[in-house]
């Protein structure tokens, strides 16, 4: 009989279900005095380096509904391209905690982030990948957190060579990850779970 | 700092994990994606992710029995303990594990929640608390209730707890629910079932722990939860500087 492989196997997924605030975020949905604060109220202080932007949008279902029991994390670089934790580059923007919990407003379903742009963080290989803000999605009917990514469509450049879009086989589909500048550093994008111009989500 | 805490990270085994679309819960129906994942191999942006400090935690933070209103909550007194491991079977240190939950008689604390039984006006439903040196958490809680939920006409949810976990990277980030041995509405679950093997429903259900219960006070259930693991990176053809 040959060996074994000893790896264990990941806790399999299951749905955030639609109470995910109580555990997550209970002071927004109206349960205080358990934790200060919900945790993840925003990626950045008032001190963090960079531009200020902020991005707004919706989490859209296959029949054109939009969910306002969606909940999702993000993890993004600070202005130079470095992360807050472990980047083996070195510190990063003390003013850049990197990390955000966004809940989707309980009424219209908007949710908005405040930050500062991320710069360049460069692909295992060295290249260079377009400033982008990591993105992780659970909802009830969502039974494996979604990864996706926030892209800029004032980055044209870097856009054009950064080597994880350019893995996306399907161009047209590019622009599902790419937040539309408004001006004034607003930006606004949509999460399509399914259908037309459905987001790419990753495996990553 | 440790190596363990850098490389790539493991290739999710997305056959052991619920499919997205699975009909049997009918929301996943209109939320799952259609086209296929984009699929490459990991990056600093999901081998990086947020830290937590003990500073953050309260002392009653993981105490779900005392933690709302710091009088008892009503129910099945139980500690829900575990460790946090990756896939190379080491305990993963410092990261955050939150839950939440029903009451005891399966009523969420939640705006959205209709549910006929009644508020227990001294449990909240949320817990935090960060692994210690070996990985290793700890929860007392009441175990809560089953409740039916919209899906067929007569489902029912079996008992169970939330629990979300990070690692020491993003694309670590896992969310979860644990059962409770010998709890006969598992198998009816169809959230339960869109996990499509039997092996990975199985580690979801947390055994009755008698070591660890305190007499004449509480029970106990034991559930362990394996992250992502890392690969050691000496062979990644890495250039210099990263």
């Amino acid at each position: 009989m040959m060996q074994r492989l000893d790896y264990l196997k990941e806790t399999p997924s299951q749905t955030a279900g639609p109470y995910v605030h109580i555990g997550l975020v209970p002071n927004a949905l109206g349960i205080p005095g358990i934790y200060p604060e919900d945790l993840g109220r925003a990626p950045v202080t008032d001190a963090a380096k960079g531009q200020r932007i902020s991005i707004t949008g919706r989490v859209i279902d296959g029949a054109g509904m939009v969910l306002r029991d969606a909940l999702f994390e993000t993890w993004q670089a600070d202005a130079a391209g470095i992360y807050p934790v472990n980047d083996p580059r070195g510190p990063a923007d003390p003013g850049v905690t990197g990390w955000a919990r966004v809940a989707a407003d309980f009424d219209t379903g908007i949710w908005r982030i405040d930050t500062v742009k991320p710069g360049r963080v460069p692909y295992p290989d060295g290249r260079l990948m377009a400033p982008h803000i990591a993105v992780w999605l659970v909802a009830r009917g969502v039974n494996l957190g979604l990864q996706t990514r926030i892209y800029f469509d004032d980055e044209a450049d870097a856009n054009a060579a950064c080597p994880v879009l350019g893995r996306i086989e399907h161009r047209e589909r590019v622009a599902t990850l790419l937040a539309r500048h408004q001006g004034n550093g607003q930006y606004q994008i949509d999460f399509r779970l399914q259908g037309e111009g459905e987001t790419v989500f990753f495996d990553m | 700092m440790t190596t363990t805490d850098q490389g790539p990270l493991y290739f999710r085994d997305r056959d052991w994990h619920p499919a997205a679309y699975t009909p049997g819960y009918k929301t996943s129906m209109t939320r799952a994606p259609f086209r296929p994942l984009v699929s490459l191999g990991s990056t600093l942006s999901e081998e990086t992710g947020p830290a937590f400090g003990q500073a953050m935690i309260g002392e009653l933070d993981n105490n779900l029995i005392m933690n709302f209103t710091g009088q008892p909550a009503i129910g099945e007194r139980i500690i829900l303990h575990g460790r946090v491991l990756d896939e190379n079977g080491r305990g993963v240190p410092g990261v955050l594990v939150e839950i939440w939950q029903a009451n005891a008689g399966g009523r969420y604390r939640h705006k959205k929640d209709g549910y006929l039984a009644p508020l227990d006006p001294n449990f909240g439903g949320c817990g935090r608390t960060l692994t210690d040196a070996s990985g290793g958490y700890e929860f007392l809680t009441v175990r809560p209730g089953a409740y039916p939920w919209p899906n067929r006409v007569n489902d029912w949810r079996p008992m169970h707890i939330h629990l979300s976990v990070f690692g020491s990277g993003f694309g670590q980030r896992l969310i979860t629910q644990n059962y409770f041995e010998g709890d006969p509405l598992i198998a009816r679950c169809p959230i339960v079932q869109t996990i499509g093997q039997q092996k990975a429903i199985d580690v979801l259900v947390a055994p009755l722990d008698m070591n660890r219960a305190i007499p004449m006070d509480c029970l106990a259930y034991k559930f362990d939860i394996v992250l992502r693991g890392r690969r050691q990176s000496y062979f990644e053809n890495r250039k210099e500087g990263l």
